[in-house]
């Protein structure tokens, strides 16, 4: 992975490519903030990493600096200076012009920026034409040279293809080149590599810093990633509920973050070299209008004492540019990265398996898409399918839960073959194996209340009834952490980290063997993460369940597995235990990957 | 996380939706009407008042036989009323039925019960309930309940599939195949209970057609009693005196458009409060 420029301070003002002061962007028609007194400067070549949780604000941050605001809000006040110029008080007409040429934005999702009915060639040069830049001539030169900058092929070929017919890095990459083109001072960057793959995604972020350093713009990356800023930016903003709540250089973000919100996230976060116990953030991130006074963290705060609601904590300067809004800062202590290790990932413990896959075949229709995958899974284990999209470690789980039916090969549990189907296999069968979904969006029936969704296992399975069951749903719900309050609630007032709580609650009340748990992480926020995997880990011990863990994120397999197979293509490429695989790995594959994947150490 | 459930929230975004209230309003006051009106009407439903088209009895006048067009407007709501609903609910039935079967089995049995199904929509609506009931001498209501309703029943499972579809993909549709529950029951209990606000849009939508279509038959002469008052057949009976006196054909004109505005605006409110209730 790249490896930002040392940095030498923050810019001050007159240096500064781009400043804002005191920005606050509000809710239309109602006296609530959405972001609030935020004072940034950007450096031309610098990077500055914004980062923070879903709905910190740090989307709306990133295009008040473009002058807009989404339908809803509105920029209530503060400055965006551009030199001399206030990106806010301009005429309409000068902010359009101002957007893409002099601020570039390159938005998360770029399959829906580019126009799928426009070729790569004319959608790049549009922006020039339109600004009446250059002859023809000379804007297709400067389109070619633009793709040839981030690595992407520019013959005539390329240049007649329209977007469906790139892939989804390159597609990212066109959108970098077309934010490049026009050679802007300032660069907004709005989480451009949320889902790519991480071997793409290690590209994409190298040919943005590269142009970043050799053009000399400044960069705002915004993202929820903090691996991902560990590895570009130069400085961090971390975000919370509207606020930058801490401001510094990288490093010292990350070997000595002051504010106790910027500690729990790190701590939250899984390493690449250290199967480190995480722990979560114990309730949610409040939304605009529902945030409390004081400091907005305290009621979430480890630290806080009364006073803390109290006061406003202003910025307070911890060390050179490097300032936290808390008013703890010298009493609570430094930081220590060392959270303790996972302690059973040894590779010698003795294995009891009980659910083992032997020359396993998937097809969709005519298409094989999983060749000849073997492995196994023991008692009170986790073993971690990993890939990247398209490796099929999904469609392994999905047959393994009885939800594909199209395969060849065995499947047998504690010695038993598995029928194919869920429908064909024994309800003993059916009870033991769970399976919990990606997306807790959609795997919980919106018309049912959390009630009936945990207590339908037990009823189907014979496990308890009426009050039995009851008092059985809320013993889960509190070994899950939510509590009896929740029970009758429909799952729309829950977030997404309860709702997965939730998911979990449910495939506990079959009191399973084995649980499958496909990507269960990945749509929910780091803090939410780090205490989905404790609760994992306790149940993993406490019940002796043993766990298939589908996951790309191979930091996070490093926390909780204890095996891992590597997956690429369908195939089987490596599998051991996760010490062995991934402190030596013997494949280039598996080099790869690691080196590719962001990490914080 | 507060601790209304989730019904009076839902009962107080009702009540905040403009269209679905004054919808329900409407709606209300022309049902309580077509109850009430047979007691409340000045004359009696086949009472001779004055001379035909003059404007003796009440203010409305009278219609073609000399009976009083207010009171027969009052009378001749009950069945119109009753025969719509009722199809309405049959063709509703019949049509989750259809749409749900094809959506959750899929499949060649999805294509083919949908390919019948277009087959059925090629035809105008109000085909079938002609065709049979000229050729019965007198037609019951029960017939035109059957005949109506079958001929929703093709539509609303169109939109059944529709909506259907993109629930039995969801993963909570998965999750229950995985715990092995009975395929009526995922149906019923899993995806039927989320289609709720398109389903009673859509009721509110057949309905209008319902009301049109009983009030056709009757303009037609198909109704189940020839010389009662009934609202279609009254448009009918008294069209020859349109431009001498013009209430015996505006009147059934007028209420039938005011509960089709109703039931329309019910309908509307409640495709809008199901965007806005953005639940997922």
């Amino acid at each position: 992975m790249t490896s930002a420029a040392p940095h030498e301070a923050t810019p001050t003002t007159d240096q500064a490519a781009c400043t804002v002061e005191d920005l606050s962007v509000g809710l239309t028609g109602r006296n609530i903030d959405v972001v609030d007194d935020i004072d940034l400067l950007l450096g031309p070549g610098e990077v500055v990493g914004l980062v923070g949780e879903s709905g910190s604000g740090k989307t709306t941050v990133g295009t008040a600096l473009l002058g807009y605001a989404r339908v809803g809000a509105l920029i209530e006040h503060g400055r965006v200076l551009l030199g001399e110029r206030d990106v806010l008080s301009l005429d309409w007409k000068d902010v359009r012009q101002l957007r893409g040429q002099e601020i570039a934005y390159v938005p998360q999702d770029p399959a829906s920026a580019l126009n799928p009915s426009i070729r790569i060639g004319p959608q790049l040069v549009e922006l020039l034409e339109l600004r009446d830049i250059g002859t023809a001539e000379e804007r297709d030169d400067r389109a070619r040279a633009g793709l040839a900058e981030v690595g992407l092929p520019n013959d005539d070929e390329f240049l007649r293809r329209y977007p469906h017919q790139l892939s989804g890095g390159q597609v990212q990459r066109v959108a970098l080149a077309m934010a490049f083109l026009p050679r802007p001072k300032v660069l907004v960057l709005d989480e451009p590599t949320t889902g790519l793959d991480v071997t793409t995604q290690g590209m994409v972020l190298e040919t943005m810093n590269q142009l970043c350093r050799s053009h000399q713009v400044a960069a705002l990356y915004v993202t929820h990633d903090l691996a991902v800023i560990a590895n570009i930016a130069d400085r961090v903003a971390v975000m919370y509920a509207g606020r930058i709540i801490e401001l510094g250089p990288r490093d010292q973000i990350f070997a000595a973050p002051a504010h106790p919100y910027t500690r729990a996230l790190l701590d939250a976060i899984p390493h690449l070299k250290q199967a480190r116990a995480l722990s979560g953030i114990p309730g949610r991130t409040p939304g605009p209008g529902r945030r409390p006074s004081g400091c907005r963290f305290h009621d979430r705060c480890s630290y806080a004492i009364d006073r803390c609601a109290d006061e406003e904590p202003p910025p307070v300067e911890v060390g050179p540019d490097h300032t936290a809004r808390c008013i703890r800062l010298d009493e609570i202590g430094s930081w220590d990265i060392d959270l303790g290790t996972v302690p059973d990932s040894d590779p010698d413990k003795t294995r009891e398996p009980i659910l083992s896959v032997r020359d396993l075949d998937v097809y969709y229709g005519r298409k094989q898409v999983v060749h000849g995958v073997t492995f196994d899974l023991g008692r009170s284990e986790c073993v971690a399918l990993v890939g990247e999209s398209g490796s099929g470690k999904t469609t392994i789980s999905r047959c393994v839960g009885g939800l594909h039916r199209d395969w060849t090969g065995t499947i047998d549990f504690e010695e038993r073959e598995l029928a194919k189907g869920a429908r064909s296999r024994t309800n003993d069968d059916r009870k033991r194996i769970q399976y919990i979904f990606q997306n807790p969006y959609l795997s919980l029936n919106p018309r049912m209340t959390i009630e009936q969704i945990i207590k339908r296992p037990m009823k189907l399975f014979g496990i308890a009834k009426g009050k039995a069951a009851t008092d059985r749903a809320v013993e889960l719900l509190e070994q899950v952490a939510l509590g009896p309050t929740v029970l009758k609630l429909q799952t729309n007032r829950l977030s997404g980290g309860e709702r997965q709580r939730v998911a979990i609650a449910r495939a506990l009340a079959a009191e399973p063997d084995i649980l499958v748990c496909d990507e269960i992480t990945s749509a929910l926020d780091v803090s939410v993460q780090g205490s989905i995997v404790q609760l994992l880990e306790e149940l993993r011990k406490s019940r002796g369940i043993g766990m298939l863990f589908v996951t790309h994120n191979l930091a996070l397999v490093r926390s909780i597995a204890a095996r891992v197979q590597i997956l690429n293509a369908g195939r089987l490429v490596e599998s051991g235990s996760v010490v062995e695989v991934m402190d030596s790995p013997r494949e280039d594959y598996t080099r790869e990957l690691l080196a590719n994947s962001p990490s914080i150490d | 996380m507060s601790t209304t459930t989730a019904t009076t929230s839902g009962l107080r975004r009702m009540l905040h939706q403009r269209r679905l209230v004054a919808g329900m309003i409407i709606t209300a006051f022309v049902v309580v009407l077509a109850i009430i009106g047979p007691w409340i009407a000045p004359y009696g439903e086949h009472e001779i008042v004055g001379k035909p088209f003059t404007h003796s009895g009440s203010f409305l006048g009278t219609d073609y036989l000399g009976q009083d067009v207010l009171s027969r407007v009052l009378a001749g709501g009950r069945s119109i009323l009753v025969i719509s609903v009722l199809a309405t609910a049959l063709g509703m039935v019949g049509g989750i039925l259809i749409g749900l079967i094809a959506a959750y089995v899929g499949g060649w049995f999805d294509e083919v019960l949908m390919r019948l199904n277009d087959v059925a929509l090629a035809f105008p609506q109000i085909l079938l309930a002609l065709l049979v009931l000229s050729a019965v001498e007198q037609p019951e209501w029960w017939m035109i309940v059957l005949l109506v309703g079958a001929s929703h029943a093709p539509r609303v499972a169109r939109l059944v599939r529709g909506v259907a579809l993109g629930l039995v993909s969801r993963d909570f549709v998965a999750s229950a195949e995985a715990l092995g529950e009975s395929r009526i029951r995922i149906v019923l209990a899993e995806v039927l209970p989320n289609m709720n606000a398109p389903l009673l849009a859509e009721a509110g939508l057949r309905l209008t057609y319902s009301i049109g279509l009983v009030a056709a038959l009757g303009f037609l002469g198909f109704s189940t009693d020839p010389g009662g008052a009934d609202w279609g057949q009254m448009i009918n009976e008294n069209r020859l005196a349109l431009l001498v006196v013009p209430w015996g054909v505006l009147a059934p004109v007028i209420v039938i458009g005011i509960f089709t505005i109703g039931t329309n605006l019910m309908a509307d409110g409640i495709t809008q409060l199901a965007e806005k209730g953005g639940e997922s």
